[in-house]
């Protein structure tokens, strides 16, 4: 409990320094004022946390415990937990920014984000639970060569998660620093130092519920800016067509905010961006990684359910609050929009990206401007604690017990390395923070999506449905996707041309999904019909049995105790 | 899982029923998924035009908004469908696979 004490008294400390500082400093034009409403319910957020890890510690002793919550989260709540994992900062101020500048065309983002989960749900979720233990490499590597697969697998987590932590701490640091008037790097070690408390104490347990918490407060906080913004800009009709009339009047765009506009111009790029958001999803450890909470299949296809039910409509709340903010922050006579320093054009306060925290001021003053920072900082509290998680098992669970010690480990000294893993990536993930704070990493979520879909997703449906698949295949396709993923964003017009400035890109297309994804089913295919080791054909043998436990079930409750 | 464990199962014909059944079920779904969404976006990219409809005469909400919203209830729908199913009729063959194999 001492261990406690000191990390409380830490926190209070830093937490204290921060505000102080940032109390100090209402000189610089690009912070706010300290809204004390949101200092306050942001404290509140934090404290319940602690309380919950607290009561979560208790209760994790073992490596499933510490991985699953012990596999007794029920659908409903993983459901949450899920939509929580799922609903980042990004995606709740980037959409609503988004329809907030191009109208119709943020509608067209939202959709793919969302039809993910059913193809997740008919074709992965009861697979998932029926074969994995911990992690999606439990998965993958069922029937195939351990060590080779686990690195694989572990890698391709890792990738994932690094990046799409890169564009967490970075968001949460300046969203912070926009909410709160806090330091930019006071900001990025307070989210680093909470998640490496909540996990390492709580593990999954606390993850889980800090996750739930969030995704009730940040439902509940859209609900309250989408239906307000719709009464008071309607005046009180509520009437959609009423909302529409007025933004057409209002944004200089007119009648082209009602439809599909130059976002989505070339069907190459379209699909495989499609591509990207639909299968990207299926292949984020983080995500995967929820399955193994739940006690069965039941319970799994349950979550995706409700998940795809709270994600829907939180998309839907994004694009009424999107309309919302042209109605009633675009009048000059709002005072939200701000001459650009550079052109001198009015501009959102705060940037595109704020919409949705402008339209609470707007709609509900101090208070729900307070209630929806807090909200936000929880948001990305939870997202980036899910990913540290998924992170800390690949390295613990995969590389450590699987690859370094072949399975020769026992479960305490599992879980001492995926706390240790935490408090390591808990600090890179400070340190990233600070590497990229000048830098656009708005590319980096069509990257992490990317090497997703391309890395992790075709090694594991293909595990799952096709049994000629070998070890060698397997290998070949996964590395492939990584690495030409990876290569095709960094070749392409994104990075090339608009990060690094090298002129005209290698590769001519954003989105490389279509090809990366191409590559990957490929490498899997032609790697595994030209295997003809006596090895892979033990492993093309195993697939029955791996099958029979995928469809029924059975030997799947017993594989997470021990 | 032991070799004569799976013979008896792969012998039993609810396992055969079992995996057909959702089999079929769950690729026609998420066919049918791949199909509103890439027809969707297939829209978006060669026909502007017909999204830019007026709704009603005289409306400013286009055919787009409700095909959009459209795209994402039918998401929801059919994850209900799959789960209605799978959770009543293929739980219940499992189990019977269960008792009788275990």
């Amino acid at each position: 409990m001492r261990l406690w004490q000191n990390a409380f008294a830490a926190l209070a400390l830093s937490l204290v320094a921060g505000v102080a500082l940032a109390a100090g400093d209402v000189g610089e034009v690009k912070k706010q004022s300290v809204n004390i409403p949101a200092i306050i319910m942001f404290l509140a957020f934090v404290a319940a946390t602690l309380g919950i890890t607290y009561w979560a510690a208790q209760r994790t002793k073992t490596a499933k415990d510490f991985y699953a919550a012990g596999g007794g989260i029920t659908g409903f709540q993983n459901g949450l937990a899920i939509a929580g994992d799922y609903m980042s900062a990004a995606s709740f101020l980037g959409i609503s920014g988004l329809v907030f500048i191009n109208g119709y065309d943020g509608l067209i983002y939202s959709v793919g984000w969302l039809v993910g989960w059913p193809i997740i749900m008919f074709l992965m979720a009861e697979q998932l639970r029926n074969l994995g233990k911990y992690t999606y490499a439990d998965v993958v590597s069922y029937r195939f060569q351990r060590v080779p697969m686990r690195t694989m697998a572990a890698t391709g987590s890792l990738v994932v998660v690094i990046l799409y932590l890169i564009g967490q701490m970075v968001g949460a640091g300046k969203l912070i620093q926009v909410l709160f008037g806090l330091d930019y790097v006071y900001a990025v070690t307070i989210v680093g130092i909470l998640i490496i408390l909540y996990v390492t104490f709580g593990g999954m347990l606390a993850t889980t519920w800090v996750q739930i918490i969030k995704a009730c407060l940040l439902l509940g906080g859209a609900t309250i800016i989408a239906f307000g913004a719709l009464w008071v800009a309607t005046d009180g009709s509520l009437s959609p067509e009423r909302l529409f009339q007025k933004a057409t009047q209002i944004h200089n765009k007119k009648d082209a905010v009602m439809r599909p506009g130059a976002l989505v111009t070339s069907p190459i790029e379209a699909i495989s961006l499609g591509l990207a958001l639909m299968f990207g999803t299926a292949g984020l450890p983080h995500i995967l990684m929820r399955f193994f909470t739940v006690p069965n299949a039941t319970e799994a296809r349950k979550s995706v359910f409700y998940a795809t039910g709270f994600i829907g409509y939180f998309y839907i709340l994004t694009f009424l609050i999107g309309f919302g903010a042209i109605v009633l922050l675009m009048p000059a006579e709002s005072g939200f929009m701000v001459p650009d320093p550079k052109t001198g054009a009015l501009a959102l306060k705060g940037g595109q990206n704020m919409a949705a925290v402008n339209l609470s001021a707007a709609v509900g003053g101090n208070i729900l401007l307070g209630f929806i920072s807090a909200v936000a900082f929880a948001t990305i509290l939870a997202v980036v604690s899910g990913l540290t998680l998924a992170g800390a098992s690949a390295i613990s669970h995969d590389l450590y017990a699987n690859v370094v010690a072949h399975g020769n480990v026992d479960e305490l000294q599992e879980v001492r390395v995926s706390k240790i893993a935490t408090l390591v990536l808990g600090v890179i993930a400070i340190l990233l923070g600070i590497a990229f704070e000048q830098q656009n990493v708005a590319y980096l979520v069509g990257l992490t999506f990317s090497v997703a879909a391309s890395a992790n997703f075709p090694i594991l449906i293909v595990s799952i449905f096709w049994s000629k698949m070998t070890t060698k295949g397997a290998l070949l396709g996964g590395w492939l996707g990584l690495v030409s993923s990876t290569l095709f964003v960094i070749l392409g017009p994104t990075v090339w041309t608009d990060v690094l400035k090298f002129g005209d890109a290698i590769f001519p297309f954003k989105n490389p999904a279509l090809f990366s994804m191409t590559l990957s089913f490929l490498g899997i295919w032609i790697g595994s019909i030209m295997d003809s080791s006596e090895q892979g054909k033990r492993e093309c043998a195993s697939f029955e049995a791996q099958d029979v436990r995928c469809q029924t079930g059975i030997g799947a409750e017993g594989a997470a105790s021990h | 899982m032991q070799q004569d464990l799976v013979h008896a199962i792969k012998s039993n014909p609810k396992y055969h029923e079992l995996v057909s059944k959702r089999k079929t079920f769950a690729w026609i779904l998420a066919i049918l998924m791949l199909v509103i969404y890439y027809g969707f976006i297939l829209i978006v990219a060669f026909n502007k035009a017909f999204l830019s409809q007026q709704l009603w005469t005289g409306s400013i909400t286009t055919v787009g908004i409700p095909i959009g919203l459209g795209v994402i209830i039918s998401a929801f729908v059919l994850t209900g469908i799959y789960v209605f199913r799978a959770n009543s009729e293929f739980d219940r063959l499992t189990r019977e696979i269960k008792e009788e194999v275990l």
